[in-house]
């Protein structure tokens, strides 16, 4: 990873977002400042005004939502030897893509009238519909643990692990009572865990956050979901909050 | 004299946006601050969606103010669905809300704006010269964060929040353990004071209109009514005749303004509307840093918030306090009454007055909305600011003209990204 024993150079951008994931970065420094023992960090504007260009590992924030932030991607893209997607927005598309559930041209004219040319705008995207993407850190906001734990795989050369299996195991390890049996719905059962099922443990259900697990059983799910109550609308509705753009094609038609 | 002042992407600061200064023939010919930051469309994604999933959607607006925003929207469904929350809950949620409040404060005055004063570009070199500095802001932000984990789970994107209660409850143990953080820290906070009554402000006064909540009994956070500095009180449900939204082509977000070109709303307003409610050491900390109201220099925003993180600290020990003497109960949430219904939730988040108008239909699906986010309020204000500014700053060479219209930017602390994102009204 490193040149010469010289810190490796690391960079942070963002696009479409809150800036939440960039945020939950500067408070892993509260435990963990050594980190910047370990790393230059030569771009972050939010938080630095030094600028360098000389980046080798480039953590993307947000979604593409327009056709002005392709360019900036492959620039970063040309630039760093490893691009690491940073949040649901720049990995899933996030909460950003409910808007491709209605027609664009609506869109626009709901939020600015008669003046909606001024601003260009199209279908929010994960990032990786633009450029390659070595790595993504799930999450919406990112767990503060898995990036530290990331960021020290990617400093030693390898490649990082995160879960493939459901956010049902942490719930179960960490003793929850199921939500399912307090009469509510969740999607943990096909979320992935790595987020120490955060939200169930504060009695939220699983809202898809992190994206779903390689060969979700979706089938199960809907129909445990219509078991609960659900209609095709409801199944739609609660799938769509964080993974709209995964599922637009494969919404229940009625 | 031609000059030109051109900042692309203002660094330290939330969000995305442009400086824009011309000078031509001695003449100001342009002066903007550019809203470049893509527009999201939040308020058309929120049509059709469940009321429940309102905090969550609209705490993504902002990973600074992701509780305020959470919060402000409970209070709009909970407004519209006639329910009214338990003593319980609104101690619950002032806890967590003081906890962001200090965090975002902190985050700004240290890492944002602090540099500046420095002579460095970001905090990261004063982690190798000045580490006591780096170690205590982070100290500080952690208690903070801390606040809003053991309440909501999470200051980013709280969790356990939900309209009519909560879905966890902190232990009493918990509790505790935070009391005695808060009442440790004193230290820290008395060296914040003395660092930021220690620097040279820049000075520059502009009197212009300062408009933000007010409580009779308290320094208003959550709920209140509107009080503008230019004599005027009105309930928050009025707020269309107080905030005049209009749109400029230069910006994807829109301006705000009432009596004069412009109006202020954030810790400035704040402290200059509600002053006499400030607890005694957070005045204390307003005299050693030389403030005292009406103050009308726009950078001393930066002072009013160290203010606030003096006043927020010992509120917090007050209200788990009155926690711990009530003993937690674990209350269901409140019912709610389903109709078609609109309600106005209005708080006092970092940066300033913030509304979230909701319309809800009798099935529970949002049918509009509409926010008023405090960083669009100031645009107009901080424009009128620069066009002041720039002429007393113009003989200046370019590069000291740039920091301090720069530093004119981030003393506003603007939230870029929330302000993109006004939503509108579905007629």
């Amino acid at each position: 990873m490193s040149q010469n024993g010289a810190k490796p150079k690391i960079a942070f951008f963002d696009f479409t977002s809150c800036e939440g994931c960039q945020l939950t970065v500067i408070d892993s420094l509260q435990d963990h400042p050594e980190l910047l023992d370990v790393v230059e960090i030569v771009q972050f504007r939010e938080a630095m005004s030094e600028k360098g260009e000389d980046y080798q590992v480039a953590f993307v924030e947000g979604s593409c939502t327009r056709a002005s932030d392709e360019e900036r991607l492959i620039k970063i893209r040309e630039q760093a030897s490893l691009v690491v997607a940073l949040g649901s927005c720049a990995h899933l598309g996030g909460v950003n893509a409910l808007k491709s559930l209605h027609p664009l041209e609506d869109v626009r004219r709901y939020v600015y009238g008669e003046n909606a040319d001024w601003y260009e705008t199209y279908d929010a995207r994960p990032i990786d519909k633009v450029i390659d993407v070595d790595f993504a850190i799930p999450g919406c906001p990112i767990d503060r643990d898995e990036f530290i734990a990331v960021v020290k795989t990617l400093l030693l050369g390898k490649k990082p692990q995160i879960p493939d299996y459901p956010v049902c195991v942490e719930c179960k390890l960490r003793e929850n009572n199921c939500l399912f049996t307090k009469g509510k719905v969740c999607l943990g059962p096909v979320t992935r865990a790595g987020c120490k099922a955060i939200c169930p443990s504060y009695g939220q259900p699983c809202e898809g956050c992190r994206g779903m697990i390689p060969n979700p059983n979706n089938e199960s799910m809907h129909e445990l979901l219509a078991e609960h109550g659900l209609s095709s609308k409801d199944i739609n509705m609660i799938y769509t909050m964080f993974n709209a753009y995964q599922v637009r094609e494969k919404l229940i038609q009625e | 004299m031609n000059k030109r002042v051109d900042v692309h992407h203002v660094t330290r600061v939330e969000g995305h946006g442009n400086i824009v200064v011309e000078i031509a023939d001695g003449q100001l010919k342009e002066c903007r601050f550019d809203v470049v930051e893509s527009p999201r469309f939040f308020e058309a994604m929120l049509r059709g969606r469940p009321y429940e999933e309102a905090s969550h959607i609209t705490s993504r607006i902002c990973g600074i103010c992701a509780t305020g925003h959470a919060t402000t929207s409970l209070r709009a469904s909970e407004k519209a669905l006639k329910v009214q929350p338990s003593l319980q809950t609104q101690l619950l949620r002032k806890l967590s809300f003081h906890g962001e409040i200090l965090d975002s404060h902190i985050l700004h005055v240290y890492m944002l704006v602090a540099p500046d004063f420095l002579g460095v570009g970001s905090v990261i070199p004063l982690a190798s010269s000045n580490p006591e500095v780096v170690l205590r802001a982070l100290r500080m932000k952690k208690l903070s964060g801390d606040m809003c984990a053991t309440v909501s789970g999470r200051h980013t994107h709280p969790i356990a929040m939900m309209v009519g209660g909560f879905t966890h409850f902190p232990k009493e143990s918990e509790l505790v353990e935070l009391r005695q953080r808060l009442v440790d820290i004193s230290d820290d906070i008395d060296a914040t004071v003395d660092l930021f009554a220690s620097l040279k402000w820049p000075s520059f006064e502009r009197d212009t209109e300062y408009i933000s909540l007010t409580k009779p009994d308290e320094y208003a956070f959550i709920d209140g009514d509107l009080k503008s500095s230019d004599g005027v009180v009105m309930p928050t449900d009025q707020y269309q005749e107080i905030l005049k939204e209009f749109m400029v082509k230069h910006s994807t977000a829109k301006y705000s303004r009432h009596l004069r070109d412009g109006y202020m709303v954030g810790a400035l307003a704040r402290f200059n509307n509600n002053y006499e409610q400030l607890n005694p050491r957070a005045k204390d900390a307003a005299k050693k840093i030389g403030m005292i109201p009406k103050v009308t220099n726009p950078y001393l925003n930066s002072g009013t918030q160290v203010v606030e993180i003096v006043h927020c600290i010992e509120e917090s020990v007050l209200v788990i306090d009155q926690l711990l003497e009530m003993g937690l109960q674990k209350e269901e949430p409140l019912p709610v009454a389903l109709s078609d219904s609109q309600g106005i939730g209005a708080c006092e988040v970092p940066r300033g007055l913030l509304i979230h108008h909701y319309w809800i239909g009798k099935d529970g699906k949002m049918t509009g909305a509409n926010c008023v986010i405090p960083t669009n309020q100031n645009y107009a204000n901080l424009e009128a600011d620069m066009r002041e500014l720039v002429p007393q700053i113009m003989d200046k060479p370019v590069e000291a003209m740039q920091k301090d219209l720069e530093m004119l930017v981030r003393a506003y602390d603007p939230c870029i990204s929330c302000s993109v994102h006004v939503l509108m009204v579905d007629d």
